[in-house]
Parts: C-alpha cells; sequence; structure tokens
C-alpha cells in the first residue's frame, strides 16, 4: 500500500487541532472543488483533498491515521501489525487496496462509506465519468473504451481496487454537456441491492474546423474579396462530405451562410444546421500585377465602407 | 481478455421522477427536497403551485436528478444547510446558462485571425 501524507496534503502540521484541520479543508475545498472550482485539476485535488479530510476530521479515524506512522508520500509501508485489530475487524488484506478505501469504512458516514458486514440490501454507488469525444464522433456515434479503476467490497466489507475495462456505445447526436447513463456498471451491490450507474459526461473536443453549439455547427468561409463581390461557387467540407455553396454576389465579412441540416444528427430525427461565416481574406503579398489591379478599383471606386461614421474634417 | 460492450442511454430518455425517486437518485432526503423547492431551487414539472400542494404529486425532470446529485455532493463537502444551499444551487444554474450562452457565441466568433 502506498503512503499518502494527508497533513501534508491539507497543509496543516501534525498536531493541528480539529478545528484547524476543517478550516484548510474548506479553503481548499472552495478552490478545488469540482462543482464549484474551473480548474481542470481540480477534481483530481479535491479527492485528495477529501480523502485526507475525512481520516483525520473524525478522531478514531485520525487515531488510525497516525499509527501508521510518518512515511514519505508514495512510499510502500505496511502497517503495523497489529494495526488491523485495533482499528479494524484484523482481516484487512493490504495489498490491492488504496489508502482511502481502509479509511472509507472507518471515519464512519460521507460518500464511499460503506455499512460493514450488515444484511440490508445496499445499492451500489453511482459513478461519474466525463467522456471526451470528438465532433465526428458525435456525428456517428461510437464506441468508447472505459478504463476504471473501482473498489469492490466483499459481504463482510473488505475492500480491493480492481480495474473495470468496458465500452460503451455512444449513439449518434449527443451534444457537449449530455449526460449518459450505463445502469449497472457503477459499483456493484451487497446483499441483493442493486448495481450503481455509471454516468457519462460527454465533452466534445475543440475541432479545428467546426464549433459546436447544441447540434449546430459554425464553419468559417475565408473568401477572396473578388469572390465576396462577385459571388462564388466554393467547396464547404461538411461532416457527411464536401459540398458546394453558393456564396451570393455582394458578401460581406461576418455574415452566416446557412447549410441547413449539415449539422450534428438530433436524437430522433432531423439534424443541427452548419452555418459558414464570411471572412473576406486579402493575399498577404499581393504581386505587382495584384497590386496595381487593387490600385486601379481604389481609384475608379466611389465605394465608402464607413459611411455609418459621423462625417467631421478628420481633425 | 474479453471487453464488454454496453449501450449508453440517453438520460432524458427516461420518464420524469417522483420526489421519493429524486431522493433515492440524489441521496437527499425528501424532507430536505421539499424545502429546496420552497426557496425556488427545484421546481417541479406539474406543480403550479408546489407550495400549497401535494409533495407526493411533484415530478421532477430528469435534469432535476443531475442538479440535485451536486447539490448532495456540495452539501456533503462544505456542511451547507438547506438556505445556503439553495442560494448555491441558484447561482450555479445562473452560471451554467451563462456558459451556454457564451458558448453560443464563441462558436459563432470567427477563430480566424491576422497572422502578423
Amino acid at each position: 500500500m502506498k503512503y499518502k501524507d494527508y497533513y501534508e496534503i491539507l497543509g496543516v502540521p501534525r498536531d493541528a487541532t480539529t478545528d484547524a484541520i476543517k478550516k484548510a479543508y474548506r479553503k481548499l475545498a472552495h478552490k478545488y472543488h469540482p462543482d464549484v472550482s474551473k480548474d481542470p485539476k481540480g477534481e483530481e485535488k479535491f479527492k485528495d483533498i477529501s480523502e485526507a479530510y475525512k481520516a483525520l476530521k473524525d478522531a478514531q479515524a485520525r487515531a488510525a491515521y497516525d499509527k501508521l506512522g510518518s512515511h514519505r508520500p508514495g512510499e510502500d509501508f505496511q502497517p503495523p501489525p497489529d494495526w488491523g485489530r485495533q482499528f479494524g475487524d484484523g482481516q484487512f488484506s493490504f495489498e490491492d487496496i488504496d489508502l482511502s478505501d481502509l479509511f472509507a469504512g472507518l471515519g464512519g458516514g460521507g460518500r464511499g462509506a460503506h455499512a460493514r458486514g450488515g444484511k440490508l440490501p445496499i445499492p451500489g454507488q453511482d459513478y461519474e465519468v466525463t467522456a471526451p469525444i470528438s465532433i465526428e464522433d458525435a456525428y456517428r456515434g461510437t464506441e468508447l473504451d472505459l478504463n476504471l479503476s473501482v473498489p469492490e467490497y466483499d459481504g463482510q466489507g473488505h475492500v480491493r481496487r480492481v480495474p473495470l475495462a468496458f465500452k460503451a456505445r455512444i449513439p449518434k447526436g449527443v451534444t457537449d454537456g449530455e449526460r449518459l447513463r450505463l445502469p449497472g456498471k457503477g459499483g456493484k451491490g451487497l446483499n441483493g441491492g442493486p448495481n450503481g450507474s455509471l454516468y457519462l459526461t460527454i465533452a466534445l473536443q475543440p475541432h479545428p474546423l467546426y464549433r459546436a453549439t447544441g447540434h449546430d455547427l459554425y464553419l468559417d468561409l475565408p473568401l477572396a474579396p473578388w469572390e465576396a463581390a462577385l459571388g462564388a461557387s466554393v467547396e464547404v467540407p461538411t461532416l457527411g462530405g464536401a459540398v458546394r455553396l453558393k456564396v451570393p454576389p455582394g458578401t460581406s465579412t461576418g455574415q452566416k451562410l446557412r447549410l441547413g441540416k449539415r449539422g450534428l444528427p438530433k436524437r430522433h430525427e432531423g439534424e443541427g444546421d452548419l452555418f459558414a461565416i464570411v471572412q473576406i481574406v486579402v493575399p498577404a503579398s499581393p504581386t505587382e500585377r495584384e497590386q496595381s489591379l487593387f490600385k486601379e478599383l481604389a481609384d475608379a471606386s466611389t465605394f465608402n465602407p464607413r459611411a455609418s461614421f459621423p462625417t467631421g474634417d478628420g481633425k | 481478455m474479453k471487453i464488454e460492450l454496453t449501450d449508453a442511454q440517453w438520460l432524458s430518455e427516461h420518464a420524469e421522477v417522483s420526489i421519493a425517486e429524486l431522493a433515492e437518485l440524489s441521496g437527499l432526503s425528501p424532507e430536505l427536497l421539499r424545502e429546496l423547492v420552497e426557496y425556488g431551487a427545484l421546481v417541479p414539472v406539474n406543480a403550479q403551485d408546489p407550495i400549497n400542494e401535494e409533495s407526493t404529486q411533484w415530478s421532477f425532470t430528469v435534469e432535476c436528478v443531475v442538479a440535485m446529485r451536486a447539490a448532495s455532493r456540495l452539501r456533503e463537502d462544505f456542511a451547507l444547510d438547506a438556505n445556503a444551499l439553495s442560494v448555491a444551487l441558484t447561482l450555479i444554474e445562473r452560471i451554467h446558462g451563462l456558459e451556454a450562452q457564451l458558448q453560443n457565441l464563441r462558436s459563432q466568433f470567427p477563430a480566424l485571425r491576422v497572422k502578423r
């Protein structure tokens, strides 16, 4: 079993009062709680913080933890020989478990705590996992590989970590933030209780071309000034393959050209739309010929792009 | 090793849930849920005047399950009472709404930039 320094995680001395421990926990929880914080590492950090607090806030659990001695974080260690008898029912196997599993049974109460040896049916825990998927996968549907490490309890409440690997079929048409449920894929129920569920939160990954909002997709459409002015027929990549888009003459930057039903599919029927947002771009280093043609246009044109500005003498 | 394939279900495919089911799925007590309804942080879909209706008649969308699971975590991890919890839930819902708007605007905002 790997040692974790719960005092160090909370940033308190080993002789800290319960009150100081609570204050330190709250301060860190405000910063890293995944429901509050936007820190991408928040969830991982909060798990440690919460685990440390659960072990240290309870006098009995804290005494048990202190008896483990002080080791370097990550160091492999064995609890003192009589530790299990003193604090548990003496039946622990310390090989494949995580320190947190050891304390889940001790502190009493709280998420992750399991009644031990009871006869009441206990439903399995629900797990929540974020599933990053590409826009292409959302369009077509996909099979997602899930690799989790979950605590498994036997009838006596003894625990061990087991790897859990399976595939989840993600239907087409999921959107960013969508929740899916895998029934029975959460923690195992005890004494005939039902298994928990695994909840997936879909996180669409950034795409080099498309930006999704709901089922609609947005795409930048770069146009040359003459294409925008004269109109053009341009090839636009869509998730279902390239299509021709007619750009009407006199199109300006920022205009949205709608390609109906070329967005993400919806659950039952229909699709979102794809919007091409016009961007007029000019050659970064025009040839001499291009420059002289632009010059000719500039001299010939009476077009005032800033007609909306108040007229003044420029002072 | 044989890899099992499981179908993911749409959460919103399921029917609406009762207060008892919501309590079971979220881990919050029916009493606390009733309090959250009183404070307006949790809204039944079918009640015009929830406070004066029988709470056993209420039903909630499955999105409420997600929100109440978060509520359950917040309550436990921050030791919040019903009042503080409903303030937190109201603010979180507003943040989610703002984030959705921001995402919507961002996706319409051209990514192209002039390279220098």
